[in-house]
């Protein structure tokens, strides 16, 4: 300090000078906070003892105060991208690896949108028309496929994009999307990414995130949402990892396994130091909120409490309650009758600052929230449970499951077959799913039924035979006829791909819906195949979307809005193999090809150049023509025979 | 000379052995190969494009239609969706081309009638009387309009596109039918077939010129030359027959007093040739309107002309669909680099345009055996083959019997076509289904099946040229017999 040269207190006077500046015009435009960042980590346990972790990120900017080009928060990047190229919404994610529905259930409460299939998928819209989108579109491509350093420029080609987003269309802009579903993600992915971020990953939630453990995961799904409204833009970054404690399990520690201890493998104890490699050392200095919120899914705590009335014990840890109690107000009206912090199932590291229910009325479930602004590096936050005793509950499930599969056999032909079923348990027993199932106290009869929308982008060479679309609910067709909304755009060889929304309405209690497609594979020039062809060619995932208007009592009774009542399933990824040429030989077909033509040319032409009539002086004399011909050219053969002389 | 009993006979048994498959199931099995549709005669996409057009997009959307909307509106209803298999359904669906082929057969033999009637007359016309003679003596032996009716009824080719989900029966109906109608002498029904087989499948387009010459110069028949050589020994033939030799042979006599007034050429005088021409280029014109008006009509304005064009027409010459079938184009377009592509597509309809004009001018004397030979030639360099163009293109050459009695390597030729009926399938399964081979197999059988027509096609040529030869030196031995005979000076004269 005592070393600073003049130099230095003149940059601090001058610095100081323009920030007092700045600060003068910000409040002369009346602006009190133009951008706003907020950070969050949700961390699930699942069932299969494994966790999940979803971490967002929310960067807001509010355009009234024209502060010129220069932005805090908000990077500069994505502003330039969505002013460039004039964006309404945009949504763009990178994933790897394979949701586990069964296990995992859905993320229906976390995103408007669910589980993101694999690889990278990119849906824009512009504040355009139609015939200007795709020059920006284009564009956009580039800078994105600059930006995260993936190959997204391979969605200019028109052959894999969309002209319309479907049920999820809203607003007159000009939608374009596509997906690469053979992307791989990678680490230099994930790198730009953190830097959209204010703190980067110097500060805040975003140290957790270390490079190895998150790609070992068995899910990983990187996401960019923007969406530009009037006078504000809002980035959320979502990153969405399903990870398994790296906490040493008994048995490797040379012991041998108490039967009570069997579970640990199953379920093995997690914190964030045994997930990330690190705990939290404080939230990111730039943002609003800083929180991290573990979830207790509804059945799970179903199940806490069925068991707390099966053995019913007295409190012992009341200094525990007491404190839960103290802490959180809100938690009054839970109805919990057991201990949160520590049961006889499990154990959580810290208390939760505060408890509350989740307001989707779908599953609610627990929500315990822990400051990170109040943890430093003296005070680190390593959120986490050790398990007690082996407690099974089933993943918060969506009303449906949707996957979809190929039949056929060969390259010939095939055929695209969606299955969608119901959720057995999720309408029955205690952890009845109220608002999807057909609830016999609550449904009167009058309540609406449940939409059901499939949307898929095959791409061209996936020729589909729509006369053969068959819908299938609960055994009974359903046809065009019979109220199936049907909206296509069908595909054109090697311009654009062929998109289908297949919409209906089924009665609640349905339990299968099939619909198939029967197509002809295509056969692709040489140059069209990727360099691993025989690997096969990546049919996108179809988008199931499930919505349904909430009956009205139930509508008064939580005071739901309609629009959460919609959930998004993906389904996987297919792989279907084509027919491919040898891509060895197109010499060799070329060449036996021409062979075959001249054979036929020239012998054809050598059989008609014979003559039948020979001219006997019966006929006509030769012409003039031909017999100068004839003269010449015996003139150049007989020079040609004294030169060989 | 007509059997009664192979029009009833074998005409009834065609439609029974078709049904008889249909109803074993034959649609499900063959409408997936490639030997017998593609793109463009598939019902399945036909079904796919009425189902669009239903639907109320263009039936042309999806890149999965590419024939003519006026066959979407005729057989489009017939066969819906092709979701149903029942029994009444599968015959109703396929008895249209069943009356396609039983068409095609009859207007084959009626053309194969005027034929043998005119290639006696010829042949009386030349004073080949003995070869003649050598054919009416065998009564028993069926006419060429009787074989071919019976080769392409029969010809198991015939019966698997028909029976198979192809529109191909009604392209060759219409070719069939344009030819008839200028062996006949019926220019509208000439123009129309033509007009009409050149829409559905564009490769008929060449037909025009045998069309042009069976209008103009009739029936095939030998050369001019050998008319004229005829002519100038026709004297002491004349004189011969006068002797009354052949007194008891009464056909021959009548044909021949019959025969005085068209004495040389069965050619038409240039005036009159004018007229058929403008009738012709009439009719055609006519026939071309109403099928693009129609065509207009039938796309519910959906789509428009051009987009018609450009996915029928076009299509056929840009070869976009590279599925597998007989021809060469396929796989030779999947392996070509993208750079040569357009100078390749030019040189594979280069080799069918540019044969045009020398076949023409050695074979116009022959349109029949011409429109055979160009038919053979489109279906051997055709974007989309199947083994309905092998089928009319044999039908065709059961016309020519006559002419092709001494084809060469006829034997090698059947079994031929016998080994690429089963390699072909044989290869594409192994491609296709099994994997343990790869497409150089299945593109082997086509090569071979290319090399094959070829052949056929070549020899045919020669031998029908080797005929005119033939006939040249019968007529020379004739009138040597007849002018040593009679007046030994007079062969001196004409050497």
């Amino acid at each position: 300090m005592a070393e600073w040269r003049n130099g230095r207190w003149f940059g601090l006077l001058w610095w100081a000078f323009v920030a007092v500046g700045v600060l003068q015009v910000e409040s002369a435009c009346g602006v009190v906070k133009s951008e706003g960042f907020v950070e969050s980590l949700m961390l699930r346990p699942l069932p299969d003892g494994k966790t999940l972790g979803h971490f967002r990120f929310v960067n807001d900017l509010r355009e009234e105060g024209e502060n010129g080009h220069h932005r805090k928060l908000f990077p500069k990047a994505i502003y330039q991208i969505v002013q460039k190229f004039r964006i309404q919404e945009m949504d763009l994610s990178f994933t790897q690896g394979r949701w586990n529905h069964r296990l995992w259930g859905g993320l229906e409460g976390l995103e408007a949108l669910g589980v993101k299939p694999g690889g990278v998928e990119l849906r824009a819209q512009f504040r355009q028309s139609n015939e200007e989108a795709d020059v920006l579109w284009r564009n956009l491509t580039h800078a994105l496929s600059g930006l995260f350093c993936a190959s997204i420029n391979f969605l200019e080609n028109p052959a894999m994009v969309s002209e319309w987003g479907g049920v999820r269309q809203a607003g007159v802009g000009a939608v374009r999307q596509g997906s690469l579903p053979r992307e791989t993600v990678c680490t230099e992915n994930l790198t730009p990414w953190l830097k959209l971020l204010p703190c980067r990953d110097r500060a805040g939630l975003a140290t957790l995130l270390e490079r190895p453990r998150i790609h070992n995961g068995n899910y990983y799904s990187l996401r960019v949402h923007v969406k530009a409204g009037h006078g504000s833009l809002r980035l959320v970054q979502t990153l969405t990892v399903v990870l398994k404690s790296s906490e040493t399990s008994p048995a490797s520690r040379g012991r041998i396994l108490a039967p009570d201890e069997d579970f640990q493998f199953r379920q093995p104890n997690w914190s964030l130091s045994t997930l990330f490699g690190r705990p939290l050392i404080g939230a990111c200095p730039l943002a609003i909120s800083s929180h991290v919120h573990m979830e207790l899914e509804a059945s799970l705590v179903e199940e806490l409490k069925r068991a707390e009335n099966q053995t019913p014990k007295i409190s012992q840890d009341s200094q525990n309650e007491d404190r839960m109690r103290n802490t959180d107000g809100r938690g009054d009206g839970l109805d919990l009758n057991f201990d949160l912090v520590s049961n006889e199932y499990f154990q959580l590291n810290l208390a939760p600052e505060g408890v509350s229910k989740e307001s989707s009325p779908t599953a609610p479930s627990l929500l315990l929230s822990y400051d990170v602004q109040k943890h430093s590096k003296s005070r680190p936050l390593n959120v986490g449970m050790s398990w007690r005793a082996p407690i099974a509950w089933s993943p918060r499930q969506g009303p449906f499951r949707a996957t979809q599969f190929l039949t056929g056999r060969g390259n010939g032909r095939g055929a695209i077959v969606s299955l969608v079923h119901a959720n057995g348990d999720s309408c029955h027993g205690s952890k009845r799913n109220t608002q999807w199932c057909p609830v016999s106290e609550l449904d009167d009869g009058t309540s609406p039924a449940i939409d059901i929308t499939t949307f898929q982008i095959v791409p061209w060479y996936f020729r589909l035979y729509m006369h053969t679309l068959k819908v299938v609910v609960d055994g009974e067709r359903v046809s065009l006829k019979k109220g199936l909304k049907l909206r296509l755009s069908p595909a054109d060889d090697r311009k654009s791909p062929a998109v289908v929304e297949i919409g209906l309405t089924v009665p609640r209690n349905t339990s299968t819906l099939v619909i198939s497609v029967e197509f002809d594979k295509g056969y692709l020039r040489i140059d069209e195949h990727p360099p691993d062809a025989n690997r096969g060619f990546d049919l996108p995932s179809a988008l199931f979307t499930f919505a349904s208007s909430p009956s009205p009592d139930l509508m008064s009774k939580r005071g739901a809005v309609p629009n959460q009542l919609e959930v998004q399933v993906y389904s996987d990824n297919l792989l279907v193999l084509l027919a491919t040429p040898d891509f060895s030989m197109p010499y060799n077909v070329i060449t036996f090809t021409m062979t075959a033509l001249a054979l036929y040319f020239g012998s054809l032409l050598n059989s008609l150049r014979l003559r039948t009539v020979r001219e006997d002086g019966v006929l006509q004399p030769a012409s003039r023509f031909s017999t100068n011909l004839r003269k010449l050219v015996a003139l150049i053969t007989s020079r040609k025979k004294l030169k060989t002389l | 000379m007509a059997k009664w009993w192979v029009v009833w006979g074998g005409g009834t048994l065609g439609i029974c052995v078709r049904f008889l498959l249909v109803v074993m199931g034959s649609l499900s099995l063959l409408d997936r190969r490639v030997e017998v549709v593609s793109p463009v005669t598939s019902l399945s996409r036909l079904a796919e494009g009425y189902w669009l057009k239903e639907y109320g997009k263009s039936p042309y959307a999806g890149s999965a239609y590419h024939g003519s909307p006026l066959l979407l509106s005729l057989i489009g209803p017939v066969i819906g969706d092709r979701q149903d298999t029942s029994i009444g359904y599968l015959l109703c669906s396929c008895s249209l081309f069943v009356v396609a082929d039983l068409m095609s057969a009859l207007l084959l033999r009626s053309t194969g009638k005027l034929l043998e009637h005119g290639h006696s007359k010829h042949l009386q016309l030349l004073g080949l009387t003995n070869l003649l003679r050598e054919k009416t003596d065998r009564k028993d032996k069926l006419g060429i309009g009787d074989i071919s009716f019976l080769v392409y009824l029969f010809n198991p080719f015939t019966i698997a596109v028909c029976v198979g989900g192809s529109t191909s029966s009604i392209e060759n109906m219409l070719i069939i039918l344009s030819l008839y109608g200028a062996a006949a002498g019926k220019v509208p029904l000439a123009g129309f077939g033509w007009a009409m087989a050149t829409h559905l499948s564009m490769y008929p387009v060449f037909l025009i010129i045998p069309i042009y010459y069976l209008l103009t110069n009739g029936l095939d028949s030998p050369p001019n030359k050998l008319f004229e050589l005829a002519k100038s020994v026709e004297p002491a033939a004349k004189e011969d027959s006068c002797h009354g030799k052949d007194a008891n042979d009464s056909y021959l006599q009548s044909s021949k007093s019959s025969s005085k007034g068209l004495q040389t050429t069965p050619m038409l005088s240039s005036r009159r040739k004018w007229v058929v021409i403008s009738k012709l280029v009439f009719w055609s014109a006519i026939s071309w309107v109403c099928i693009l008006r129609l065509c207009k009509v039938a796309l519910l304005g959906r789509s428009s002309l051009i987009t018609m064009w450009l996915e029928t027409h076009k299509y056929m010459l840009t070869v976009d669909d590279l599925t597998p079938n007989l021809g060469l184009f396929w796989y030779f377009f999947t392996e070509v680099f993208d750079f040569f592509r357009n100078f390749f597509l030019m040189v594979f309809h280069a080799n069918i345009a540019f044969m045009v004009p020398p076949l023409t001018i050695r074979l116009r004397h022959r349109p029949i055996f011409l429109a055979f030979i160009l038919t053979a030639i489109c279906s051997m360099i055709k974007s989309y083959p199947t083994v309905g163009d092998a089928a009319l293109y044999i039908g065709l050459m059961a016309l020519c019997v006559h002419e092709l009695s001494e084809l060469k390597y006829f034997y090698l030729l059947l079994n031929g076509y016998i080994l690429i009926s089963v390699l072909g399938p044989v290869m594409y399964n192994l491609w296709i289904f099994r994997g343990t081979g790869n497409a150089n197999f299945y593109f082997a059988t086509n090569l071979v099946y290319a090399t094959l027509q070829t052949v056929l096609i070549v020899e045919s040529v020669s031998t029908v040229i080797g005929y005119d030869k033939h006939l040249l030196k019968e007529i020379k031995l004739h009138s040597s017999n007849k002018s040593s005979q009679l007046h030994p000076k007079s062969m001196e004269v004409s050497a």
